[in-house]
């Protein structure tokens, strides 16, 4: 396998703590794969995305992004943040808007920002409400405009965050739609974090498996080779969806309890 | 009650268009009316009761009757001058706001750096936090003889009050809010790359605004009580000494009509300040 982005022997421990958060992870992304990260809450999904991110930083092994070891925070690995995180002083243009002139303002003149702010905005059907707060919008629109906040870096990798976890059934099936259409035309590289198994299966290429924290490790690698594009109504009853969908829900269920609900 | 006559419910409900272009009419005015009628009622309820209360044989204090007749010059003309001390009210608080538009200025301006500077600087904030969380308990009015030592005059030494009074919660909201910033806003600025003085007036300031408002806001509050206090013993020009001279004089009724002025007047400021607030905010802070 092509080595576009290396995650190895990445342990992540807290000051405080006595066990380490995660220990020895291991795993190779290829460029363009959709891979999402999935396990009980707790168990450090959030804090393995931090680490590739550069928000965290390793306590021993690294994380390797085209051949650079990963030291900070930096535009090549865009968030979607679980709670948007817009500014909430901005209007939904200012807000991409920002982050465009932050990182693509050598590359790109006055005019060209504003036209690719407003390609990514038309890129997540945010057009008409461009000139709007944050505040003055629903919850699945703020994940749209953080989406196209995270695209219109260029990142060569997009990480998403629970992206929808806060979000209403039905937005949220829209919005997974969205991203697989965005994935299917830009072909970005994503790792998705999740608690949901339906969008984990729906959505990826492979589905890494943690086991329970503190001390979580990769328990399972699923590969889903559905072909794409995917359409959620026909999936529902296709026999290799339904059979990936039981194997990560024996993972985590059958193998992996929650501890927090064992010990309930 | 003009209201239920204006009521579209009459209408025949034939066309549904007619109708629609009815409604808003009603629903406009009314949330209006439901905002304005329950202070009126009380207001009402009250100076009824008040006149109830001062007209008594042994009230020592005027009804709003005797208010009326008494200062009824003061209440419908503001604005005469009869040369010294004999002015209207409106030259009286403005010779007030004078005093607090100045002072209050100085202090925004000085807090807020203030306030930016403890808030971004670990050292500042432990050399100066314990001198300030001291000097902001030393009531308003006992900076005045220092200032009058200092200033010899009474003009600056009422600013200077009105400046010490208002600066500490300033400066002590600013901080908060520069310490503040959400974690995800600095997670935000950091994949971005934002940094240095970028970071400070792109995320650090917006970020804080809500919370510096809500200093100033406490400020002006403060300078209009301090303001009151001090010019009843500075003397001169002013809503202060207005109320201080019509006490000397037994003139009740007079006290009674500048102390509403006073009222409204400290509710003007705040809502000035407020409506400032969420005008700079970009409506993100709350009134």
């Amino acid at each position: 396998m092509e080595r576009f982005l290396e995650i190895s022997q990445l342990s992540v421990a807290f000051p405080k703590a006595p066990v380490p958060v995660l220990r020895e992870i291991d795993l190779q992304i290829a460029r363009g794969e959709y891979v999402a990260v999935i396990g009980h809450s707790g168990c450090g999904k959030s804090t393995l995305l931090n680490v590739i991110a550069g928000l965290l930083p390793a306590t021993a092994g690294g994380v390797v992004l085209e051949g650079r070891e990963i030291d900070g925070p930096g535009p090549d690995r865009a968030v979607v943040f679980q709670n948007h995180s817009l500014l909430p002083w901005l209007t939904c243009y200012e807000n991409v808007r920002l982050a465009v002139d932050q990182t693509l303002s050598r590359a790109m003149s006055r005019a060209k920002r504003h036209e690719w702010v407003l390609e990514n905005l038309a890129l997540v059907r945010m057009t008409a409400a461009k000139d709007k707060r944050p505040n003055e919008i629903s919850g699945g629109m703020k994940q749209r405009i953080g989406i196209a906040r995270a695209l219109s870096m260029k990142p060569k990798v997009l990480l998403l965050d629970e992206p929808f976890g806060a979000l209403d059934a039905l937005t949220r099936a829209h919005l997974q739609d969205q991203v697989m259409a965005i994935h299917a035309s830009l072909g970005t590289t994503v790792v998705m974090i999740t608690h949901d198994v339906d969008e984990a299966v729906l959505l990826s290429d492979r589905i890494v498996m943690l086991t329970n924290g503190p001390n979580a490790r990769v328990g399972e690698i699923l590969d889903v080779d559905l072909p794409r594009p995917r359409d959620r109504l026909a999936l529902a009853a296709d026999l290799r969806f339904v059979a990936a969908r039981t194997a990560v829900l024996e993972f985590l269920h059958a193998r992996h309890t929650n501890p927090a609900l064992a010990a309930a | 009650m003009t209201m239920q006559g204006s009521k579209p419910a009459a209408l025949p409900p034939v066309v549904s268009t007619p109708v629609f272009a009815a409604m808003p009419k009603v629903s406009r005015l009314r949330p209006i009316i439901a905002q304005v009628l329950p202070p009126l009622l009380v207001l009402a309820v009250l100076i009824a009761a008040w006149q109830f209360l001062a007209s008594g044989p042994n009230a020592t204090l005027p009804p709003p009757t005797k208010v009326w007749a008494d200062a009824r010059d003061l209440i419908v003309d503001p604005f005469y001058d009869r040369g010294g001390l004999d002015k209207g009210l409106f030259w009286h608080l403005l010779a007030s706001l004078q005093r607090v538009a100045l002072g209050f200025a100085l202090a925004a301006v000085a807090g807020i750096l203030l306030g930016l500077l403890v808030g971004t600087s670990d050292f500042a904030m432990r050399g100066l936090d314990p001198i300030f969380q001291v000097l902001r308990t030393v009531p308003p009015l006992a900076w005045l003889p220092l200032a009058l030592a200092a200033f010899r005059e009474a003009q600056p030494s009422a600013i200077f009050v009105i400046f010490i009074t208002s600066i500490w919660p300033i400066i002590i909201n600013t901080a908060v809010g520069v310490r503040n910033v959400p974690q995800d806003y600095r997670n935000v600025a950091a994949v971005i790359r934002l940094r240095g003085p970028a970071f400070f007036w792109k995320i650090v300031l917006p970020a804080a605004a809500p919370y510096i408002f809500t200093g100033l806001k406490i400020g002006i509050g403060l300078s209009w009580l301090a303001i009151i206090a001090a010019e009843m013993l500075i003397g001169g020009v002013g809503i202060g000494f207005f109320i201080w001279d019509a006490w000397n004089s037994s003139n009740l009724s007079d006290i009674i009509v500048a102390l509403t002025y006073v009222g409204l007047v400290g509710f003007a400021l705040d809502r000035i300040v407020a409506l400032a607030g969420r005008f700079a905010t970009r409506g993100t802070s709350a009134s």
